[in-house]
């Protein structure tokens, strides 16, 4: 239930006074509340959980990972060529 | 190494794989805490694996599985009066009672409905001015902001036919009780990365000193998992202990502080029972006595609620840590998720029901670790 899925935003507008919008999940859009987001536009991604924006996810952090894993990986080979 | 193929670059978790193998000198003890991390790691087989010296620990992360049974009964009995809606995360309507679940009370002819947000009870509760509207707030620190704003909208919009039946938990109380523990086996953790989303990594900096235990914040993808994982060993290898965040894109040290601000307007710390552990002091959540007017418990005043569980069902030693799901002797013949006879069966996040789903009938051959 923790699980957040990462999708983009795609309109903000206020709903009874809060910041909601609507944010695609690869093609299937959800009407989400963003008041946890205050920083967030249009084009940007999110960690969304029940409903709600939890963090921002910009395009290029979303790919961090990868990226830390490769330096991970150039390190490895370091220590495999030390064996 | 056939699920290998699974991971989103199987050449990396090779890699990640071998070096975990080739720097794990001894066997060790680390607790994956978040039930969507265990399903993680079984799907994709990660615990078979790693070398057999490495046991990975399920953990109590999953919140349909440790919301007390009281609070099941409570839900069955208000959800069974006649002018009440009753709405709930889908998870939570075949989690056992003592005597029957919320699936059979719907089923009754009932009013219980699934909802995807808990402002969609909110949203229910306008346009049914007439009904009593409940929602079963339950959840840890990733979902209790969702659940705030539900009682701060419904108080904004001067509702006074909602209210929440809360079961908030917190992990690091959690983590402080397993490590408390005169049976504790756990060496590590992996924290739950949603979790520290919204809270922040802040809270588990003192459990890093106090307990000289490694906490490796981590994500859910299989990489991710994995990834927290090596760098878990890593530090038990050297023998050192920290906190890091291996979940960077998504985790900070501060955490979500609009959400937190909503969580103190809110929620106040109180003891908190978990199913199957029994009560850790201040490890949940419950309405500040400004809301009080939106909590079931006290509009509902259901009383004389005398829980029963399950005989057979051993769902408190492997929340604990203490036993396998394919352990138990009901698992997969009294208990399947079709007859759950526990929590962890029936939920997503269950450890139980990662084992049922990905057919993890026998243990590994090979483990040195499992009692």
């Amino acid at each position: 239930m923790c699980l957040g899925i990462p999708g983009q935003v795609k309109e903000i507008y206020e709903s009874g006074g809060v910041r909601m919008g609507i944010v695609d999940f690869a093609g299937i859009t959800k009407e989400i509340c963003l008041a946890y987001v205050p920083e967030i536009m249009v084009g940007d991604y999110t960690i969304v959980h029940v409903g709600f924006a939890i963090t921002q996810l910009d395009e290029d952090s979303a790919q961090e990972s990868l990226r830390l894993f490769a330096e991970m990986g150039v390190l490895e080979e370091e220590l495999r060529a030390a064996e | 190494m056939k699920y290998l193929d699974e991971f989103r670059n199987p050449e990396l978790a090779q890699r990640l794989f071998d070096e975990i193998r080739g720097v794990t000198t001894r066997p060790w003890a680390i607790m994956e805490v978040c039930g969507g991390q265990t399903h993680s790691i079984i799907r994709n087989g990660i615990d078979q694996l790693l070398p057999a010296e490495i046991e990975l620990i399920h953990g109590p992360g999953c919140p349909v599985c440790v919301t007390p049974l009281e609070l099941i009964d409570k839900a069955l009995v208000i959800a069974s009066q006649p002018n009440v809606i009753f709405c709930s995360f889908g998870d939570m309507l075949r989690v056992p009672g003592s005597s029957k679940d919320l699936f059979r009370v719907k089923s009754e002819g009932n009013d219980v409905r699934i909802v995807y947000s808990p402002l969609d009870a909110v949203k229910l509760a306008q346009a049914n001015p007439t009904r009593e509207v409940v929602f079963f707030g339950i959840g840890f620190e990733t979902t209790a902001p969702a659940n705030a704003m539900a009682v701060h909208q419904a108080q904004q919009l001067g509702l006074r036919n909602f209210s929440m039946l809360v079961s908030h938990v917190l992990v690091p109380p959690a983590i402080t009780a397993i490590l408390e523990s005169p049976a504790n086996r756990v060496q590590a953790f992996l924290a739950a990365g949603h979790v520290c989303s919204v809270m922040g990594t802040w809270a588990y900096e003192p459990l890093v000193e106090r307990y000289r235990v490694p906490i490796v914040v981590t994500g859910f993808e299989p990489l991710d998992v994995l990834e927290g994982i090596r760098r878990t060993v890593l530090q038990l290898e050297r023998g050192e202990a920290q906190l890091e965040n291996a979940y960077t894109r998504a985790v900070n040290r501060a955490g979500n502080l609009p959400a937190q601000q909503m969580l103190a307007d809110i929620f106040e710390v109180t003891d908190r029972g978990w199913r199957g552990i029994g009560v850790i002091p201040n490890s949940g959540w419950r309405l500040r006595a400004a809301y009080r007017d939106f909590d079931a418990e006290t509009r509902f005043a259901v009383q004389n609620i005398h829980t029963e569980e399950s005989a057979l069902c051993h769902s408190g030693e492997v929340l604990r840590g203490l036993l396998k799901p394919n352990q138990c002797p009901a698992f997969g013949k009294a208990c399947t998720p079709r007859t759950p006879l526990g929590a962890t069966m029936v939920s997503s996040e269950g450890a139980c029901a990662a084992y049922y789903q990905y057919g993890r009938f026998v243990q590994r051959e090979d483990s040195a670790v499992y009692a």
